[in-house]
């Protein structure tokens, strides 16, 4: 058992239209690998059809080798895969110490009794502290997640996609809409929750992208052009052509 | 206009109001959560009523009062599980219309087991008769009951809602169904039950308010617009706005009906008389308790108007 997530032959046509076709990639456990293409690409579609949301016209997924395509999201989360939203998705409604609660409780095995109150759940508390602790929202406990700011709602969800304790990871573009220094922190926050994880990520930060992946793929219309190191994908032409138009953007991207 | 009728009135609005609550406070969760506005919501509270009629005669008042609400619980969920569920699909306008047959459907059912007549659905004797009398007014003691049962829900809801793990899951999803379910946790049954659980609570106010007021077939419809109204009021989907439509709504319209006074009446004391004659004498001599039954419906546009978003409502995104 090699390959913590594995995707053969995947396409998702919507009508006529194909927007995944034909995808495959194999990803090693622990691996962290980035996922870039220009817009409209199929990144975010294939997240989706990774984690359930949307079901594959055909192809399979694999999972810890145990095939996952079809199921529902909560099912391929309880299965090991946990993801985060391309838009910020916390319960803005709820405290970030609630976020964390929400995201805790499963995995520790609570049904859904009503007749435990929430406050005896020593385990799912503690375990959601420590998170806060490690996103650095200890000081945030009881804040709405509303009114955090835009980089602490960011790394909120990231701690919700944690939480469970999932062996693998998907982040739909964690970094977009932050400032250079933010940005910096933050990669410094994913590899650090992410330690012995597997990690998948969406990004569109090219300085992202190559402090953070192992390998990447290239995805060019629905369909994976490159999967590599990060030298070897820098040094594609195919890549340089397809997804930055010029060599030039590519070098200076990579510093 | 005396101290004991302010406060019998105030007590018999607060009653209503709490009877309101409890139906509305299951149709603004599942509006707030599927995004469905539920049309069958009041048909339930009709079912509930008829069942513990039905059941009373076999069980007793009170095993009935417990067994009525969980079996139309049960057939709220059933009817999420097999029928809103597959036409969610559809969109929203599928699940109205869905629900919308559904209360026709229930009203037909109805009338065919139980007739198109009132059925003597009674008192048990503990309830009988008034609890206190200030001056000349009594205040019975059945209307006591509704509002004891109805704090004892709102307690038992806050509760759920805000101190156990299905009730953060709950308020996680009224925002964010999406990120409920990537985070594991069965949205699907998540949605029935609380289908099911509104339900039950409008099964409830129907057992304790079918025998306080009448059990027929057309209890359904009077009650059913009124929620409506007070969920708007309140802001869809809001909780704590649905409450305090519910007290507002339930207070204004028992005062009303029993205030006698008319733009005529205020203006025979400023020596006007106002005649029959008179232009507009239609519209000067009616009397508030006669506009009772419009206050809602005003109320409701005037909300629509200049608070799109009601009371406590927050806006959707």
């Amino acid at each position: 058992m090699t390959h913590a997530l594995e995707i053969k032959a995947l396409r998702k046509d919507f009508g006529k239209t194909s927007i995944i076709r034909g995808i495959d990639l194999a990803v090693r456990r622990g691996e962290r690998v980035a996922i870039i293409g220009p817009n409209g690409a199929g990144k975010s579609t294939l997240f989706n059809l990774v984690s359930g949301r949307i079901t594959p016209t055909s192809g399979e997924v694999f999972l810890n080798d145990s095939r996952i395509d079809g199921l529902r999201p909560y099912d391929i989360y309880r299965r090991g895969l946990a993801r985060s939203f391309q838009i910020t998705n916390v319960f803005a409604n709820l405290s970030a110490f609630e976020n964390l609660r929400c995201g805790t409780l499963w995995s520790l095995g609570y049904g859904y009794s009503f007749w435990r109150f929430l406050s005896d759940m020593r385990d799912a508390n503690e375990r959601a502290e420590v998170i806060l602790e490690q996103i650095g929202l200890s000081r945030k406990r009881d804040v709405a997640a509303s009114s955090l700011t835009y980089a602490e709602q960011r790394a909120l969800e990231i701690g919700l996609t944690i939480a469970g304790g999932q062996d693998v990871i998907l982040l739909d573009e964690p970094t977009a809409g932050m400032s250079r220094t933010e940005t910096e922190r933050f990669v410094e926050l994913i590899r650090k929750v992410t330690e012995g994880k597997t990690l998948l990520t969406v990004e569109h930060d090219m300085s992202v992208v190559f402090g953070l992946a192992d390998r990447i793929a290239v995805i060019v219309y629905g369909e994976v052009i490159a999967f590599d190191t990060p030298e070897a994908v820098r040094a594609d032409a195919r890549v340089q052509e397809a997804y930055l138009g010029s060599p030039l953007a590519m070098t200076s991207a990579g510093h | 206009m005396n101290t004991a009728f302010i406060v019998i009135s105030l007590m018999n609005g607060i009653s209503y109001g709490l009877l309101l609550f409890m139906l509305s406070a299951g149709l603004t969760l599942i509006f707030s959560m599927m995004g469905v506005l539920n049309f069958a919501h009041a048909s339930f509270y009709m079912l509930g009523a008829y069942f513990a009629y039905s059941l009373m005669g076999v069980i007793g008042f009170w095993p009935a009062l417990i067994i009525a609400p969980l079996a139309v619980g049960l057939i709220g969920a059933l009817f999420e599980r097999y029928s809103l569920r597959r036409v969610h699909r559809f969109g929203h306008v599928a699940e109205l219309l869905i629900t919308f047959g559904l209360s026709y459907l229930v009203l037909e059912v109805v009338q065919l087991l139980w007739g198109r007549a009132a059925v003597p659905y009674a008192l048990p004797p503990a309830l009988q008769g008034t609890l206190f009398t200030l001056y000349d007014i009594q205040f019975p003691k059945s209307r006591s009951f509704i509002m004891l049962v109805a704090v004892l829900m709102l307690v038992a809801v806050w509760l759920l809602l805000t101190r156990t793990r299905i009730g953060l899951i709950i308020q996680a999803a009224l925002k964010n169904p999406e990120m409920v379910e990537a985070l594991g946790h069965n949205v699907p049954r998540v949605f029935m039950f609380v289908f099911g659980g509104g339900a039950a609570l409008a099964a409830l106010a129907g057992a304790i308010a079918g025998n306080t007021y009448v059990t027929e077939p057309s209890m359904a419809a009077a009650v059913g617009s009124i929620i409506f109204v007070v969920v708007v009021v309140g802001g869809m989907g809001s909780l704590s706005g649905a409450f305090v439509a519910s007290l507002l709504i339930g207070i204004v319209q028992t005062f009303a009906v029993a205030l006698d006074i008319s733009v005529a009446t205020v203006l025979q004391p400023l020596g006007i008389s106002v005649s029959p004659q008179i232009f507009g004498y239609a519209l000067l001599s009616l009397t508030i308790s006669q506009m009772a039954p419009i206050l809602p419906y005003l109320f409701l546009v005037l909300i629509l108007i200049f608070r799109p978003n009601g009371l406590l409502g927050t806006e959707r995104g």
